[in-house]
């Protein structure tokens, strides 16, 4: 079969630029894997008890799995992983899904910890420093479990973090594994002892490696059903990969049976189906499943299987998930047939709502079609029966349908696909995938996404449209939706419109097929996932197909004969939809409102949506590529990108969209006028927005500051937002004296900083306070002896300095505590700090893992409400209670004592970088300093990270210190600090 | 689509004489001369029938029903389908019946609109060959609009704001098969954007001075291609001077001006078909 070259391509183009690609694409399926929690939770009624078994049971298996390595650990740490035999001490370091476990081993070690627990010296790491947050996080997690409104289910963030941090990988990877087999297993085994299962997992590292390869073996391997309890049994070891059948309903209603391995992606399914239906523009097509809650979901191609469907069935139906806008330009008739059902199954199940006329027109093409000319002996009254070509059929349609189908003499089969498809291109709802919603009033409307962009519905009716042009991004925020609409003429500011979505993944599902249509139709080619250099919090989703752009393109190089297929007789299809809904746009909300009504009750806005806590879950946020296809309205875009740079402002524009009940504006919306109703001015005009609950987030202040962790409260909402700063140091010569030496006392300054800081985030790129950092310091080498005390760079560096630089003011202290503001943003071109490196032509290479030094960890708590200072006061009753709780965490290498003096030396140059990306906003600042002749440089990034607790955090920054490592291979972190900062809202009523 | 503007028949209703004193109007300054409001009628009879050839179904008029002469509330046709519509104002509910009557005869699929929260004004209605569009007023409701989209279930229906004005068409109207008549006032151009954000179709505009001017009748007959029905220069010199810009269409100037003054446009006085 073709699919293994395919796959392997697959994984290239999903993974950038990958050192080893054939890691890549399983780490991105284990962290998929890691950030299905939702499962276990739903299926435990008591989050709490039910989150410890499986912890335990991880870390019971992770000895285990260790020794089954085969490669051997390098580093240090790894060997000092506990064995099998004290399972406390596993269990305790599998707690630790916080960031400990990503960073490099010297800077787990605990120098002078009084939170450390000395007891656990061989594997200290990662438990002590995580312990807080992951504890934390943990209760996050139980409360939000707790939550009725199906909370557990609004958990599946999707984060895909590709890259790993370069310590340890394969320690992780297999503690991922564990974990994710964890939560499969447990679903069965329900306790901690997982070990049966152990046995598969034998020898799967190097399967992995070989992923691709596997699947090419997949056929001669054993069937297994598609149970995944099957994955249990024991006697598995002989094979290494598990088979499962998988069903795949076409189109005319058959069934195609493909056996696939168990961890196949999407995409080989696909591809077994489109070879067996020979299509060869399959790019509008895609497979889709039913997922728990009966909601239809794409298969995403670049994806296992298994992850996605869940518990579900192995059970997809083959589907058009792109309707070309002209079918005429299909290429292939088989195409153009296939679409043809496509359509008669979407118009018999009313989905795609006709007149009486449509009906019977369409239906008479179907039949010329399938049937071909009337033969008035053969094809009596009831030939006719065997059709379904409306969601009520009368017998006065099937007369009209006839009557009509002998006006189509002579008329060939792939004539009468092309007639169809040019009326059925014609009506207004050809392509349109709906979606179930609420406005901010609570009103049920309908999300239509399809080609042109984004319609919504009230009833049958149009309210309002957003065309792609229109839409400047796309997001969606725990159960909402939003989009940012581009100014009108008249309009001086971008707004967002929210819209509220039965739940979590019915607002990531609206969200991911609007950044897929968007893609698919207005994009040349597809957007690359990971353009961004760090952190990237939410779903990273991307569409990742052929745009139909390059699908005409491709279809123009089809060089075949024409393929011969039979129009099956449609006795099939009607029966495949006799269980089909008829569904019309208003009954289908009414029923989606009793089922899902618990839900969302009466409450409409964002803080009201749950009668007790919600976290707010992954922020996602899709911004318009550049190179559309553009319309006049793109004229703007730059500038329009400029204005939504910041993380900041997105934010805010988020927290402005949802917001309280503006009736006035409101009720004009429901009468329908949409240039008045949807929208919210948002950030231009924040006096209304978002000074109201600044007001009263200081009321809060006052009144709660004490408590500000009151979760008693019926509806507490958390935003958490984080603020990694990442810095890097190169120094030209090792002596040059880092001012490193930070101290708790610095960092309390710095947390206390960050309370500005806070701030500072909402608006634009306020480079000014280092929350977080993580500071690279030449001062250990390359050799896994680290020079702790010495200063001296093992290498010796010439002092490569781009030396004649305009030598500047000397206060340009690098190392300073608050070296971001100070540091002059001479140079703001876009180059990547790497060039940076370039310029120093020696430094020391000194890879973090490596060196052991001492670490310090400094932890802050803060909780202030930070908005108070700044805003103006408005009182207003109806506005959520924000408050805010900081935490401060560094962890930083030891500082050398000759270097800890801090000697400011001369700056050389200096500059900052200020990159965007979906979520997070970097700033690098470059400076150059001369210190006694020695230069250096340092590098100081900071990445403002917002999302909600959901997402993995560590797991980001993890990624953040790895990408930042690959940049500046030859520099070593220094300082970590993470600053997190949780927002509590909570509602006054 | 292709088919727009191509009528054969034209249902019209005869004036009552309780017209000019019981007609329900809007502005109550200037009375209305029975004797020119006759004059004008006859003079758009003669034009549909004579000059342009159609159909004219005259119903007779009702006393009772001083609004009578304005069809074009009570019905909606689109293809062979005709939506009977419940009229905004109580008072000229009753209009449907003959309306229904003739559609019936007529052979068209009727749909009543018999929901008692419903209310639609035929003026409302703006269809353009491939969409509506259907003003919110204070004849037309939502519900209304929901029953219209229902029933012509193949195309989009999208609801458009009234802030001024009876109806919808009181300040625009199809001048051609993509043109959209639409006048000056910033009530109109608002509906208008309304309407262009709503479309997938991009419309062109005619922009005239008058809002009322914006209301002509358009056809596609054969033999004589585009028609249009508009304002006389003698009422609306500018505006006049703006429809004299369209050189493919034949332009028939048709004077409104006593209906005008209880709110009749030139679309209200028929319906247009084609069977």
């Amino acid at each position: 079969m073709s699919v293994p070259a395919v796959m392997t391509t697959e994984a290239g183009s999903e993974t950038d630029v990958k050192k080893e690609p054939e890691k890549v694409p399983e780490v991105e399926q284990q962290q998929e894997q890691e950030t299905v929690p939702p499962q276990t939770e739903e299926q435990s009624s008591k989050p709490a008890e039910s989150e410890a078994p499986p912890t335990a049971a991880a870390a019971a298996d992770q000895p285990q799995e260790e020794n089954q390595i085969a490669e051997p650990q390098s580093e240090p740490e790894a060997s000092a992983s506990p064995d099998p035999s004290s399972p406390p001490a596993a269990s305790a370091q599998k707690k630790e899904k916080g960031i400990s476990r990503f960073l490099p081993p010297w800077l787990k070690r605990q120098k002078s910890q009084s939170q450390e627990k000395p007891a656990e010296s061989p594997t200290p790491h990662t438990e002590p420093i995580e312990e807080k947050s992951v504890k934390e996080e943990d209760e996050e997690e139980k409360k939000s479990g707790d939550q009725p409104d199906g909370g557990a289910a609004e958990r599946t963030e999707e984060v895909e973090v590709k890259e790993e941090a370069q310590s340890r990988p394969q320690e992780e990877e297999q503690e991922k594994e564990e974990e994710e087999k964890e939560k499969e297993e447990e679903k069965s085994v329900g306790s901690a002892d997982t070990q049966p299962a152990r046995e598969e997992r034998e020898g799967e590292p190097e399967v992995k490696e070989s992923e691709e390869k596997k699947e090419e073996k997949k056929e001669q391997e054993q069937v297994i059903q598609p149970e995944e309890s099957a994955a249990l049994l024991p006697h598995k070891l002989s094979k290494k990969m598990k088979m499962v059948v998988c069903h795949v309903t076409l189109l005319d209603g058959s069934q195609f049976s493909c056996e696939v391995e168990k961890r196949a992606k999407g995409q080989y399914l696909f591809f077994e189906v489109c070879e067996h239906l020979n299509l060869v523009e399959k790019d509008y097509f895609a497979l889709s499943f039913k997922d728990n809650a009966e909601q239809r979901c794409w298969l995403d191609p670049t994806k296992e299987i298994k992850r996605q469907i869940r518990n579900s069935q192995w059970q997809f139906a083959f589907s058009v998930k792109f309707y070309p806008p002209d079918p005429s330009q299909l290429t292939e008739d088989l195409t153009r047939y296939l679409l043809c059902l496509q359509l008669r199954q979407d118009i018999a199940s009313g989905r795609l709502p006709c007149s009486f006329v449509t009906h019977a027109l369409l239906g008479s093409y179907a039949l010329q079609a399938e049937l071909g000319d009337q033969d008035p002996d053969e094809h009596r009254l009831d030939y006719i029966s065997d059709f379904q070509f409306a969601p009520n059929q009368t017998k006065e349609l099937e007369e009209k349908v006839m009557e009509l189908h002998k006006s189509h003499r002579g008329m060939t089969p792939a004539q009468a696909d092309a007639q169809f498809l040019e009326n059925a291109k014609k009506l207004s709802m050809y392509g349109v995938d709906l979606h179930h919603a609420k406005d901010s009033e609570g009103v049920d409307i309908m999300l239509g996404v399809c080609a042109n962009g984004l319609l919504i519905y009230k009833d049958r009716l149009r309210i309002n449209r957003f065309a792609w042009p229109k839409i400047l991004k796309i997001s969606y925020k725990r159960s909402n939706f939003y989009i940012k609409i581009r100014p009108g003429e008249a309009e001086q500011f971008e707004s967002t419109v929210g819209f509220k979505l039965p739940n979590h993944r019915a607002a990531k599902r609206v969200w991911k097929v609007c950044v897929e249509h968007h893609t698919f139709f207005r994009l040349t080619s597809p957007e690359q996932p990971t353009k961004s250099k760090f952190l990237t919090l939410g779903s990273k989703f991307r569409y990742s197909g052929r745009t139909q752009a390059q699908a005409r393109q491709a279809s123009t190089l089809i060089d075949r004969p024409t393929p011969y297929f039979q129009r099956t007789s449609s006795k099939r299809i009607s029966r495949s939809l006799d269980g089909a809904p008829m569904v019309n746009i208003s009954d289908y909300s009414r029923a989606v409102d009793s089922a899902a009504g618990g839900d969302n009750g009466p409450a409409l806005e964002l803080n009201s949506d749950s009668k007790s806590k919600l976290r707010v879950q992954g922020e996602n946020i899709y911004v318009r590529h550049s190179n559309l296809m553009l319309e006049d309205l793109d004229k703007t875009q730059e500038d329009v990108l400029k204005h939504q740079a910041s993380i900041s402002e997105l934010k805010r524009s988020f927290m402005e969209a949802a917001p309280e009940p503006r009736p006035s504006q409101w009720d004009k919306r429901l009468t329908g006028s949409p240039a008045t109703t949807l929208r919210l001015q948002a950030p231009g005009a924040p006096q209304i927005s978002s000074s109201l609950p600044e007001a009263d987030r200081r009321d809060a202040s006052k009144s709660t500051e004490v408590k500000p962790e009151v979760n008693g409260q019926p509806e507490v909402v958390e935003v958490v937002e984080e603020t990694v700063v990442i810095e890097e140091v190169v120094k030209a010569k090792p002596k040059s004296p880092t001012p490193e030496p930070e101290s708790a006392a610095q960092d309390r300054s710095l947390s206390s900083d960050s309370e500005s800081e806070d701030e500072a985030e909402y608006h634009a790129h306020t480079p000014s306070i280092s929350v977080q950092l993580i500071k690279e310091e030449p001062e250990e080498e390359l050799n896994q002896q680290a020079p702790p005390s010495e200063p001296e760079p093992i290498t010796e560096t010439e002092p490569a300095v781009p030396a004649p630089s305009a030598q500047t003011e000397e206060d340009e202290a690098p190392n300073g505590h608050s070296p971001i503001p100070e540091a002059p943003p001479t140079e703001t071109e876009e180059e990547e700090p790497h060039i940076v490196n370039g310029g120093v032509s020696r430094v020391e290479t000194e890879v973090i893992c490596c060196s052991e030094p001492p670490v310090v960890k400094t932890e802050m708590v803060t909780i202030s409400d930070t908005f108070a200072a700044q805003k103006t006061e408005i009182s207003t009753k109806e506005v959520p209670i924000v408050h805010t709780e900081t935490k401060t965490i560094t962890y930083e290498a030891a500082q050398l004592d000759g270097n800890g003096d801090g000697e400011p030396g001369v700056l050389m140059t200096a500059q900052t970088i200020t990159s965007e990306s979906l979520c997070t906003t970097t700033t690098t600042h470059i400076t150059k300093t001369l210190k006694g002749g020695l230069s250096e440089t340092r590098i100081e990034k900071r990445i403002v990270i917002t999302g909600d607790s959901d997402i993995d955090h560590d797991q980001a920054l993890a990624q953040a210190i790895k990408e930042a490592k690959e940049q500046h291979p030859d520099m070593s972190v220094t300082r970590v600090v993470v600053h997190k900062e949780t927002e509590l809202a909570e509602e006054d009523d | 689509m292709s088919d727009f503007g191509k009528y054969t028949h034209a249902i019209m209703r005869a004036m009552p004489a309780s017209l000019s004193t019981a007609a329900l109007r809007s502005d109550n300054v200037s009375p209305v001369d029975p004797l020119g409001v006759q004059r004008e009628f006859d003079h758009y009879v003669s034009v549909l029938r004579d000059r342009l050839g159609l159909q004219v179904v005259m119903l007779p008029a009702d006393e009772e029903l001083p609004d009578c002469v304005f069809v074009e509330d009570t019905a909606v046709v689109c293809g062979s389908t005709a939506l009977i519509t419940r009229p905004g104002a109580p008072s000229r509910r009753s209009e449907t019946v003959a309306m229904k009557g003739a559609l019936t005869e007529l052979g068209l699929n009727i749909v009543e609109m018999n929901d008692e929260l419903a209310t639609m004004d035929g003026g409302d209605v703006l269809f353009t060959g491939k969409e509506f569009f259907v003003g919110l007023s204070k004849r037309t409701n939502q519900r209304g609009a929901e029953i219209l989209a229902n029933t012509f279930k193949d195309y989009a229906v999208s609801t458009i704001p009234v802030e001024e004005g009876l109806h919808l068409k009181s300040f625009c109207s199809m001048a051609g098969p993509n043109l959209i008549a639409i006048g000056s006032s910033d009530a109109a151009q608002k509906a208008l954007k309304v309407i262009q954000q709503m479309s997938d179709c991009k419309y062109e505009k005619l922009t005239v001075p008058d809002d009322r001017a914006a209301n002509c009748v358009y056809m596609n007959l054969p033999g004589k291609g585009d028609v249009l029905l508009h304002c006389t220069p003698e009422v609306f010199p500018e505006s006049t001077k703006v429809f004299e810009r369209l050189k493919s269409h034949m332009l028939i100037p048709v004077s409104n001006q006593e209906k005008m003054k209880v709110d009749g446009a030139l679309t209200c006085l028929s319906v247009l078909l084609r069977i």
